[in-house]
């Protein structure tokens, strides 16, 4: 295999330059962002350069490794800390530093009255880098450090204004739910090691072939429990509304185009694995499925326009989920959605930012309407995002969506209907909530309750959200250009080069389903939320509605079941520790106070006391050495 | 005359002694009273020695005046000062070691 030493500087250099932002504080305030974006753009240049030198090699020789030093070395047992960049992980540097980049661009004039800026780009950068040692790492374990990193990232940036108590609340919230499922990742490392003793991709690969499929099932279920942590999968989803707390193009950056698709890079890179475990590639299915539909109808009800993105999040990378879960064949088409979803997603976060930094933060989309007028490049590339995200061609989402949503059909059998009445089900109702977030917003009478106009943001931030939106447009069918992306991963996620054993409906009625129900979603949502609207949320509606805007009781679950339970456990272990334990040394210490303070009473400082104790004691002594001796 | 009786005499000298340590307060007279009581025992040392007619007894019976040769310096020595400086010789007043 080749090697390369210009992989380290991916990661380095945001490294560094996090570093010196944050170890050289005030004195960087004034070019402190533009460090920070410098170092984002080399990134993606060195990606580039990296891609194009892959794409110059035949196809048996595109990846490339860079050993940077043994990290453990326990007689056999030998890990390095080295990076590999083959067709798998370039697709995710090129989408981490790209996109990364763009928002880097973006945040300077969206953070720019904030006083803490400086600060923001240092978090930021941390994520770049933890991010690329995430996709670059050779082993597991190097992709835990990765893995933990963006963990503490993405806990930073949401609890960026932990002045407000809400918002460290939900920074700790995303912390401990991604919590569980980094355990699950550990638990999948150390199966891994006590099976085959070695936790490198290659290595578990070639002793996969021949491990029992008991031991692939457990690590494959627990390498899914960490990408639902990661991917804030059901039943781990509960963190991403509340992690939109954080500034907005963390939200686009972090929970909707690159750090919470990490679960989908675990299971494709972790393929050799599930490809031999079907269960837990059913489980995949399952959780990918209850996810896409979960949170496609949480977003119906959502009025706070961040939340309702989330939402989405939640449920676009449900489909891709649901697409790894679907064997050789599903993976390239995970990774197709997953890069154009990083594309409109991240485009249409960004609009949203640019709303509300027009509408002095507002979020609640009740209290917006008929902004397209006076945001017109805001509402065109936010419009762009839309029509990709649902999926209309010629529009990015239509590529990758229909793909999931054919592969699913074709899984044969019930399996097969069922996954893909799954999917055209979530591709409707992602037609009618985005549908609903665009008239809200950008439509119908001006409900924002004050004379002051919404103005369009600065050219640095829509510059980003244009390239963005062109990306949305060109992306998917640029990737699915004669299968480009699918041949391009076919070497690492299809090696065999399965196809179909046959098609259950051809892709062109696949297609015509989908547009169908698009279209009966978009109609639904023109018809329900066309003409005024008030300016709060109606009280009087379906107990369906009710439960889509508490989360469908995710939260009221989690409290119930685990919170509570929990809290009870603690306190009540605390009243033990309280009573039994401290209660065991403080009756001691009591024991010796009431002895000494009743002693004491003898130690009356008169001599003749003394003497006549001494009398006493002699007396008795006497009468001692009689008894025992008589 | 049997020789016990010098025992009891040295028994009854004893308890008057340690009684008198007990219930008199004034220094100079719970001296005295330890001095008795001392004597009590040097007069049983020597009894024993009698009975046993070696010269053991007798010897630490001189032991025993020796010590209290100089206890009786350094009480006095002691009383005399705890006198100059309150004015009193009673014990009990001298109790200042309880604070």
């Amino acid at each position: 295999m080749l090697t390369s030493a210009n992989l380290v500087w991916l990661i380095a250099l945001p490294l560094f330059s996090s570093a010196i932002l944050l170890l050289a504080g005030k004195r960087s305030n004034s070019w402190g962002h533009v460090l920070a974006t410098t170092v984002s753009a080399s990134a993606f240049t060195v990606g580039v350069i990296e891609f194009f030198a892959m794409q110059g090699r035949p196809e048996e020789s595109r990846a490339v490794t860079q050993k940077l030093f043994t990290w453990i070395s326990v007689g056999t047992f030998k890990v390095d800390a080295s990076l590999l960049l083959d067709q798998l992980s370039i697709c995710f540097v090129l989408l981490i530093t790209g996109v990364g980049t763009l928002i880097h661009i973006y945040s300077i004039a969206y953070m720019s009255h904030d006083l803490d800026r400086r600060r923001f780009f240092a978090y930021l950068n941390l994520f770049i880098a933890a991010m690329l040692l995430l996709v670059l790492g050779d082993s597991y374990l190097n992709l835990y450090v990765g893995w933990e990193g963006v963990g503490l990232a993405s806990y930073l940036l949401i609890g960026f204004w932990n002045q407000k108590p809400a918002y460290a609340t939900a920074a700790k919230k995303a912390f401990v739910a991604n919590r569980v499922g980094d355990v699950g990742l550990s638990l999948a490392i150390m199966i891994a090691f006590a099976t085959f003793g070695d936790v490198s991709f290659a290595g578990i690969k070639e002793h996969a072939e021949h491990a029992s499929s008991t031991q692939l099932t457990a690590i494959g279920l627990m390498l899914l429990l960490a990408a639902c942590g990661k991917s804030a999968q059901f039943p781990l989803q509960s963190w991403l509304g509340d992690a939109m707390a954080g500034p907005t193009p963390v939200s686009a950056l972090i929970h909707a185009a690159t750090m919470v698709t990490a679960g989908v890079y675990l299971i494709t890179r972790s393929n050799f694995i599930f490809d031999q475990a079907p269960i837990a590639q059913l489980m995949v299915l399952v959780i990918g499925g209850v996810t896409l539909l979960f949170g496609a109808i949480i977003g119906t009800a959502k009025d706070d326009i961040k939340k309702a993105l989330a939402a989405s999040t939640m449920s676009q990378i449900g489909y891709m989920i649901l697409a790894t879960g679907l064997g050789p064949i599903g993976y390239a088409f995970a990774i197709m959605h997953l890069l154009t979803h990083g594309f409109f997603k991240a485009s249409m976060f960004l609009g949203a930012g640019s709303v509300m930094h027009g509408m002095k933060d507002e979020v609640n989309m009740r209290k917006f309407g008929g902004i397209g007028k006076f945001m017109p490049i805001t509402a065109l590339t936010f419009g762009l995002g839309y029509l990709a995200i649902i999926g209309v061609p010629p529009f990015a989402g239509f590529y990758s969506k229909d793909k999931i949503i054919e592969t699913a059909f074709n899984a044969g059998g019930v399996k097969g209907i069922a996954l893909g009445v799954a999917t055209l089900v979530g591709a409707m109702i992602t037609a009618f909530y985005m549908t609903r977030v665009v008239i809200l917003t950008f439509f119908g009478n001006e409900r924002w309750g004050h004379t002051d106009e919404p103005h369009e943001s600065p050219a640095l931030m829509l510059i980003p959200i244009a390239l963005l939106s062109v990306g949305s447009v060109v992306s998917g069918f640029v990737l699915s250009k004669g299968q480009g992306l699918v041949h391009w991963l076919e070497p690492i996620v299809n090696p065999l080069k399965e196809h179909h054993a046959e098609e259950f409906l051809p892709p062109i009625v696949v297609s015509a389903m989908t547009l169908s129900v698009v279209v009966i979603g978009v109609s639904i949502a023109i018809m329900k939320y066309r003409g005024d609207q008030l300016a709060v949320a109606p009280v009087n509606v379906s107990s369906l509605t009710k439960a889509a805007r508490r989360d469908l009781f995710q939260d009221d679950f989690n409290e119930t079941v685990f919170m509570r339970p929990g809290q009870s456990l603690v306190s009540n272990l605390l009243n033990l520790d309280y009573l039994v334990i401290d209660g065991t040394v403080r009756a001691v210490g009591s024991i010796s106070l009431t002895a000494g303070s009743k002693l004491r009473s003898l130690q009356n400082g008169y001599v003749r006391s003394y003497a006549l104790l001494t009398v006493i004691g002699a007396l008795a002594l006497l009468t001692v050495i009689w008894v025992v001796t008589a | 005359m049997s020789i016990a009786n010098y025992l009891y005499l040295s028994a009854i000298l004893f308890t008057i002694g340690a009684i008198g340590v007990v219930v008199r307060r004034n220094a100079i007279v719970v001296f005295m009273c330890i001095e008795l009581m001392l004597n009590a025992a040097n007069l049983a040392f020597v009894t024993f020695a009698r009975i046993n007619g070696n010269l053991e007894g007798q010897v630490v019976a001189f032991f025993t005046m020796v010590v209290a040769a100089c206890e009786v310096v350094v009480g006095l020595a002691i009383i005399v000062t705890i006198y100059r400086s309150r004015r009193s010789a009673s014990v009990d007043d001298a109790s200042l070691l309880k604070r």
